[in-house]
């Protein structure tokens, strides 16, 4: 007998989501996805100067913070065909790695990790044991007994205590935990470690960037970061050498502890390996960029189809009209009036709140397509788009990781274990790396084109009369993420962002295609279903950010059922 | 290495030379005297930790984001020693009904004995249907939960005054929590996202002294807010004297002088940051050459944009042209580190003239 879950509020994401699964005979058979706020920010950007923008929709996301600032002011230099200084570029690209080091790091230990470690079953650990295990798999020096004893009084001191704060309630002793004590007492020690490693990520994004979450040195043309080796006030050699300290200190944590838990839970849960593809069409855009005309890329992007790595094709630039003509969005089944499937630059949202219908619309996210088929985006498109095109730092990551994975689980893996629930976590953990390589790379890139005497930062830009359409991406932390604007006169007349969490949890569309959170849930076990970790699990692998996927209207709400499990 | 040192008390997240580091730190944020520090200190570590009820409604978590970021205390420390984060959607291991279940047996056993923090506006239209989590509007969940705590941080702009979905249309009627909670205790901590510190401040001082510190009449503490980021900012000099950016990357923009006429929003603008900086690097958006924002005021999304236009109603001294008497007369108002940074320049200044810069060469003490 079918039974329905509903799960709301879906916790350690940002945002508002509510997920509802049909289960049967103890797995899920469909899934359906729902967000639950709306803020209006692209009704509010429109009449507004298009260089203030970036200001604007950085503030969809505190926690995908710099993305919406980026994709932001690369729309409205496409629209009005503005090349920026390459030094701009590289203090871009420090962003961007900067804040997905931080951004994969809070992500694993802090908004995932529990669901997969059991924090009350480090209590009973042996402390040496948990050292050998540890010791096992890397020389990170914090794994020491001296600190695993800490850890666990300190575990024991919160139970004792009465209050456990935020691991109150959790799913501690569930089925579906089957870690022993010592990893999950190793995990729960490297869960508080990452606290200081992410927060150095961002104090190197300050640096550059003024301050974070919403750093303040982006502007349409190019960056304000005024690059003096003589001045105080300026980006100078003190400042610059600073940020390389604190990329290696994170860049130790990512090599020795971060990649080496994935890969441990990867092998450890390897019966996981085979649940949560769902949809095995990636789209993943090239970003970290190489030249002042947008043309070149550190990391490839582009699209597989059907999970396929031979059909791989490439996005080339930042004008690619492969990438701006076969991006739309449909709102059958989103609570918008109407059933179309358009191009952003042709979107105009009414919303329609029909309350929700398992076969109509449920859901506030729309529905983004490309050539008519549903993404997925995030880390795995573009570690599997990577290989797929040969690309040189991510096979060496991926072919490292995956002998270590197949070593643990002592079973041969390849690419394909990739695509499920704990392969996407593995993949961002390969991200992570890449990115903290590149971080390295592009902060060389800079000091050495500082050094030839290029100070230049921005480009003045000048807003024709007359109408001008843009479109610029990003590839964020959660994956593909693209801003669409159209400038009427100097002002913005409409602004549209397709969000990574878009594509990965919009709804069905007008074909009852489901989205791609919908369809990786399909087949999951689930041992109990008043406590679904399960559904935590495949959801909290995509890294949901609902208050981007919803950015845009939400009129109407809707009644909904108490939290329960049915 | 202190991150790694478990410390005297068993602490396991800093020792105690580093923890009362940060306390003293605090203390001097908040203006308090030295001797203050060790009440500090008890406070911070009492045996029963105070519970703290965190709500998210219209919001994009910039502001838990931020204290990620803060380093005294860092987050471990806070949410495992300091206070008891019973509910907070980003960070708890539970959800669905275990997580709504945490929430009503904390406000029920703590009943006016927890602290309750708002991140986000709070959407009124419509009944309040912009917003709903675990099926209850936010404006429901706010009428329950803040009359049994014993006080409410509003913590960001949108908690505080509704923030930017409160912008020009305000599509959702969205408002702060002042504007709907009456009869407890608020306090205000604005900034999109504030300093870390000003929460943190705020929270040690309420733990310590069993009540809110003072606040202007926005409701916003003095010791993060009372003067004038204009007032406060290491380029106070360049603005006095004349000396402005007039585009990005330009020389002047090289130099370091005032962001005024690209834009900048610091006068008008009440907040800490030049003083306290961020991330524990040093840094602030003016320190990498990009004007203030005003993101502390009320409805800064209206009043302060567009960003890259000059805040009318802003008089540059002798006329626009800037002077040097002016720029003395108004450094000794100022106290503190930035008054003796502001007096250096000005001495510096004293005699030169010294015309806005457009595009020069060489320092502008040399342009005579």
């Amino acid at each position: 007998m079918a039974q329905r879950i509903v799960v709301d509020p879906i916790t350690r994401i940002e945002g508002h989501l509510r997920i509802d699964a049909e289960i049967n005979n103890g797995f899920i058979n469909k899934a359906w996805s729902s967000g639950q706020m709306w803020r209006g920010i692209e009704v509010i950007l429109q009449g507004r100067d298009p260089r203030d923008a970036w200001l604007f929709t950085q503030r969809i996301c505190g926690v995908c913070t710099t993305v919406h600032a980026l994709a932001s002011v690369r729309c409205v230099e496409n629209a009005l065909g503005l090349e920026i200084p390459i030094n701009a570029q590289y203090i871009r690209n420090l962003v961007l790695s900067l804040h997905a080091l931080h951004d994969h790091i809070v992500h694993f230990y802090i908004l995932s990790a529990l669901d997969w470690v059991d924090v009350i079953s480090a209590l009973s650990a042996n402390i040496n044991k948990t050292v050998q295990l540890a010791e096992s798999l890397s020389n990170w020096p914090g794994n020491s007994a001296k600190r695993f004893k800490a850890v666990q009084e300190k575990v024991q001191s919160l139970v004792d205590s009465g209050q456990l704060g935020p691991f109150a309630n959790g799913y501690w002793g569930h089925p579906a935990m089957i870690l022993p004590p010592e990893a999950n007492l190793m995990a729960v020690s490297h869960y508080l470690e990452s606290l200081d490693y992410q927060r150095k990520a961002d104090m190197a994004l300050a640096i550059i960037a003024g301050k974070d979450p919403h750093l303040q040195n982006m502007s349409v043309g190019g960056v304000t970061t005024a690059i003096n080796m003589d001045n105080e006030n300026t980006l100078n050699m003190e400042r610059l050498y600073w940020i390389k300290q604190l990329i290696g200190e994170v860049r130790g944590f990512i090599q020795q502890v971060y990649l080496p838990d994935v890969i441990a839970i990867g092998a450890l849960y390897k019966d996981w390996l085979q649940y949560g593809a769902g949809v095995t069409n990636y789209l993943a855009v090239p970003d970290m960029v190489l030249d002042t005309k947008s043309d070149s890329f550190d990391l490839p992007g582009g699209t597989i189809m059907g999970g396929d790595l031979g059909t791989v094709k490439p996005f080339k630039s930042f004008k690619d009209p492969y990438f701006r003509d076969n991006v739309v969005e449909c709102i059958a089944r989103s609570w918008y009036d109407g059933d179309w499937t358009r191009s952003p630059y042709k979107e105009d949202t009414i919303p329609k709140y029909t309350d929700f219908q398992d076969n109509g619309k449920y859901s506030w996210i729309k529905a983004p397509r490309f050539q008519g088929q549903p993404m997925q985006v995030g880390p795995l498109a573009q570690v599997l788009i990577g290989y797929a095109q040969g690309h040189a730092l991510t096979k060496k990551y991926v072919d490292d990781v995956l002998a270590r994975i197949s070593s643990l689980a002592k079973v041969k893996v390849g690419p394909a274990v990739l695509q499920s629930t704990p392969g996407r976590h593995v993949a961002r953990a390969i991200r992570a790396a890449m990115l903290a390589d590149l971080s390295l790379k592009h902060w060389d890139l800079l000091v050495d084109n500082i050094g030839k005497g290029d100070l230049e930062i921005f480009n003045k830009p000048t807003f024709p009369k007359g109408e001008q359409l843009g479109f610029g991406f990003h590839e964020a932390p959660r994956g593909a993420l693209s801003h669409w604007i159209v400038i009427q006169d100097g002002v913005i007349k409409n602004y549209q962002c397709v969000v990574p969490s878009t594509w990965n949890a919009g709804p069905r569309d007008d074909k009852d295609k489901p989205g791609p959170y919908e369809a990786a849930l399909v087949g999951n076990p689930v041992a109990e279903p008043e406590k679904p970790l399960e559904v935590l699990r495949t959801v909290h692998s995509f890294d949901p950010c609902i208050a981007c996927a919803v950015h845009m209207l939400n009129p109407q709400g809707r009644e909904l059922v108490k939290v329960k499990a049915l | 290495m202190s991150r790694h040192d478990f410390g005297n008390e068993g602490n396991m997240r800093v020792d105690r030379r580093t923890f009362i580091k940060g306390c003293t730190m605090a203390a001097a944020a908040l203006g308090l005297s030295e001797t203050m520090v060790p009440k500090l200190v008890a406070a911070a570590t009492s045996a029963q930790r105070p519970p703290v009820v965190w709500l998210h409604f219209q919001e994009c978590t910039g502001c838990t984001e931020s204290l990620l970021r803060a380093s005294h205390p860092d987050i471990g420390r806070l949410i495992l020693d300091i206070i008891s984060l019973d509910y907070h959607e980003t960070v708890m291991a539970a959800a669905g009904h275990q997580a709504e279940q945490v929430l009503q047996e904390t406000i029920s056993k703590y009943d006016g004995k927890f602290i309750c923090v708002v991140e986000g506006g709070i959407p009124t239209k419509d009944g309040g249907i912009y917003c709903k989590i675990g099926g209850r509007t936010a404006v429901d969940i706010l009428a329950e939960v803040a009359p049994k705590a014993a006080a409410v941080i509003a913590i960001g702009t949108c908690a505080s005054f509704g923030g930017i979905q409160a912008a020009k249309p305000n599509p959702t009627g969205a408002v702060g929590v002042r504007d709907l909670v009456k009869n407890t205790p608020i306090i205000n901590i604005p900034g999109c996202p504030p300093n870390p510190i000003s929460f943190l401040g705020t929270v040690l001082h309420y733990l310590t002294f069993k009540r809110l510190p003072r606040t202007d009449q926005l409701g916003r503490p003095l010791f993060a807010y009372g003067r004038e980021i204009h007032d406060q900012c290491e380029r106070r000099a360049h603005f006095d004297e004349g000396r402005f950016v007039e585009q990005f990357g330009d020389e002047a923009h090289r130099q370091g002088f005032c962001l005024y006429k690209v834009g900048c929003k610091g006068p008008g603008t009440f907040s800490n940051c030049p003083a306290v900086r961020f991330n524990g690097v040093g840094a602030w958006p003016v320190g990498v050459g990009h004007g203030c924002i005003g993101c502390t005021e009320p409805e800064f999304w209206d009043t302060m944009t567009p960003f890259y236009e000059r805040l009318p109603g802003v008089t540059i001294p002798g006329g626009g042209k800037g002077i040097v008497t002016g720029a003395t007369s108004v450094g000794m108002k100022i106290l503190g580190v930035t008054a003796a940074a502001v007096g250096i320049h000005a001495a510096v200044g004293i005699g030169k003239r010294v015309v806005k810069c457009k595009k020069c060469n060489n320092t502008p003490d040399e342009q005579e």
